[in-house]
């Protein structure tokens, strides 16, 4: 199987506490595959070590290519983005100078088109291109964060928690155009709390806790399963009372 | 005190200004992108001040062999750091600037020197070995311990400031040098004579002050540079390269240290350790721009050099201690301006 990601067997420790513990994944091209899980199931910190801001032990793969020796700014260039949880933007200068950034690794003649696309993707970013990105609504942040990942015309994109604290209509936004990014080509790896969201729009699933899978499969069959569903759909068996 | 003398102080005192302005945006450059207070700035502009002047006189200055010194260390490092996944492109790109580019300076400066050789020459030659010095300490003494805390980074920097000094003392002696005038016109309006170096002095700041503004706020380069500066994080994410863009501001720091001093050595004769004190004023200047603002850091240097001035008429015994108590006030503003400290999180 030639997948776009692969990650075989990988544990990632802080220090001598191990918060992932021989996981493995894989992403191939076109698809949308979700990671869903409590907090600190060490969702983040996998997505972390993916990009190579954490260091893990284990294989990680991109395109077929080892990922072992290169650095995020190389894995960046390769096609691969992550839009981390704190978004990470660049708080002081403008919504357009974010993007511009975001295509720094591209041609300028590739990141003129790049834009263009980026702002049909979100019309709401070019009312505010001149705004300062600090000042920006969370749901407008999430939006340019995502801007910027893909500015850099990804062939995999990482998301991590993209709805946290964000009013349910932005998340549905927000949801419809992670499902949209497909049709253009982009891969999607999803980390998502709001497990449901995640569901409808995911390929395939995976659950973690306590940093191991435990269970994996496609998302209809893990949305059908009555454990996910009582524990991260919120879906109550019977003759149980809500807390 | 009369008009005249007053206006006499005041264009002393803002030819200084403009000196320690352009030292003030090097250190701000330098603090916002590496989190480093550049105290070796000094260095910069004696080594730079010097060099020009040794240069003059038909010598070879040692700093060129410095810069080849270093170069060897950083492409030792390069190495080094680079040991488990050699690519020839790599070691190529580490041997061109490490090696090539400082030994091939050293053959052009000694193919280069002489009594008669323009000023320009000179000018260029120096400006290229306190480049060069400027990159490899960035190499060597700071993009290994990048990550570390401001503390850490200062103490290093403390470092470096002693030793680019004591080689100082080795390559210039103990004697002060002067260096010509790059130019002897001069200009008269009113009782205000405006030597062409004066001239040269006011035309520079201000040609660096928007040369800097267009670079940071125009260029893809520049932008990255800023973006280094709000959110590492962030900008390695996007894919740039934080030790690229702190070369990059040591690279300007240093040139715009070597050119203070290349302006100042015709005007007053320069020891291997007055850099310092000179650095330090741009340093109170970036101090009272809170180390971000690069605007009110200029209008601060500007400040500086014009109490400097009157207080080298009125007190001159004094002259110092005015100048670095003005730092007092500021601390004690911005303190009250923001209460609370906040610690650094890495």
């Amino acid at each position: 199987m030639s997948a776009l990601l692969s990650v075989t067997d990988v544990h990632i420790s802080y220090g001598k506490v191990e918060a992932v513990r021989g996981v493995s994944l894989d992403v191939a091209a076109n698809e949308i595959v979700t990671i869903i899980g409590a907090n600190g199931a060490g969702k983040t910190t996998l997505l972390n070590a993916i990009m190579g801001v954490l260091p893990v032990r284990g294989r990680t793969t991109f395109a077929g290519v080892d990922m072992a020796p290169s650095d995020i700014e190389d894995r960046v260039a390769t096609g691969l983005s992550l839009v981390p949880e704190h978004r990470e933007l660049f708080g002081t200068m403008n919504v357009e100078d974010n993007l511009e950034l975001g295509a720094f690794r591209i041609a300028k003649s590739t990141a003129a088109v790049s834009l263009e696309r980026v702002y049909t993707l979100f019309p709401r970013l070019k009312e505010r291109r001149k705004q300062l990105a600090g000042t920006l609504s969370g749901g407008e942040q999430q939006m340019l964060a995502m801007g910027r990942a893909l500015m850099g015309a990804p062939k995999l994109l990482m998301l991590d928690e993209p709805s946290l604290g964000l009013a349910p209509i932005i998340v549905a936004d927000i949801f419809r155009i992670v499902g949209e990014l497909r049709s253009a080509g982009v891969s999607v790896l999803l980390v998502e709390q709001n497990a449901q969201a995640a569901l409808q729009i995911a390929d395939r699933a995976y659950v973690m806790e306590l940093g191991e899978f435990v269970l994996s499969g496609t998302a209809k069959d893990i949305a059908a399963n009555k454990g996910v569903a009582a524990s991260y759909l919120g879906f109550q068996h019977e003759g149980e009372s809500a807390i | 005190m009369n008009t005249t003398i007053m206006l006499f102080l005041l264009q002393d005192g803002i030819t200084n200004g403009a000196i320690y302005a352009l030292l003030g945006l090097a250190l701000v450059l330098v603090f916002a992108v590496t989190r480093v207070i550049l105290i070796p700035q000094g260095e910069f502009v004696t080594y730079g001040a010097l060099s020009y002047a040794m240069l003059a006189t038909g010598q070879v200055p040692g700093t060129a062999r410095l810069a080849v010194a270093m170069g060897l260390v950083a492409f030792a490092l390069d190495l080094f750091f680079a040991r488990k996944a050699l690519h020839a492109r790599l070691v190529m790109r580490s041997v061109a600037l490490n090696i090539v580019f400082p030994v091939a300076l050293l053959g052009l400066v000694y193919a280069l020197v002489g009594p008669h050789t323009p000023v320009a020459v000179n000018i260029a030659l120096a400006l290229l070995i306190v480049a060069a010095i400027g990159l490899f300490l960035y190499r060597i003494a700071f993009q290994p311990i990048a990550h570390t805390s401001v503390l850490v980074l200062l103490i290093a920097s403390v470092g470096c400031h002693l030793a680019l000094q004591g080689l100082g003392l080795v390559f210039f002696g103990a004697e002060g040098l002067r260096g010509p005038a790059l130019s002897s016109a001069a200009v008269t309006a009113g009782p205000l004579r405006f030597t062409g170096q004066s001239l040269a002095v006011y035309g520079l700041t201000v040609g660096f002050i928007v040369a800097l503004w267009l670079f940071f706020g125009y260029t893809r380069t520049g932008k990255a540079l800023r973006a280094t500066a709000v959110n590492r994080l962030g900008a390695r994410l996007v894919g740039i390269r934080t030790t690229l863009s702190g070369q990059i501001a040591f690279l300007l720091a240093s040139v715009i240290g070597a050119i203070s001093g290349i302006l100042i050595v015709p005007i007053t004769t320069l020891y291997y350790d007055t850099g310092f004190l000179i650095g330090l004023k741009g340093f109170i200047a970036a101090i009272i721009g809170g180390l971000v603002s690069y605007p009110l850091t200029a209008v601060a240097a500007i400040v500086v050099g014009i109490v400097e001035a009157f207080s080298s008429f009125y007190a001159s015994n004094f002259k110092e201690v005015i100048v670095f108590t003005l730092i007092l006030p500021v601390l004690v503003l911005r303190s009250l301006a923001a209460p609370q400290v906040e610690e650094e999180k890495d």
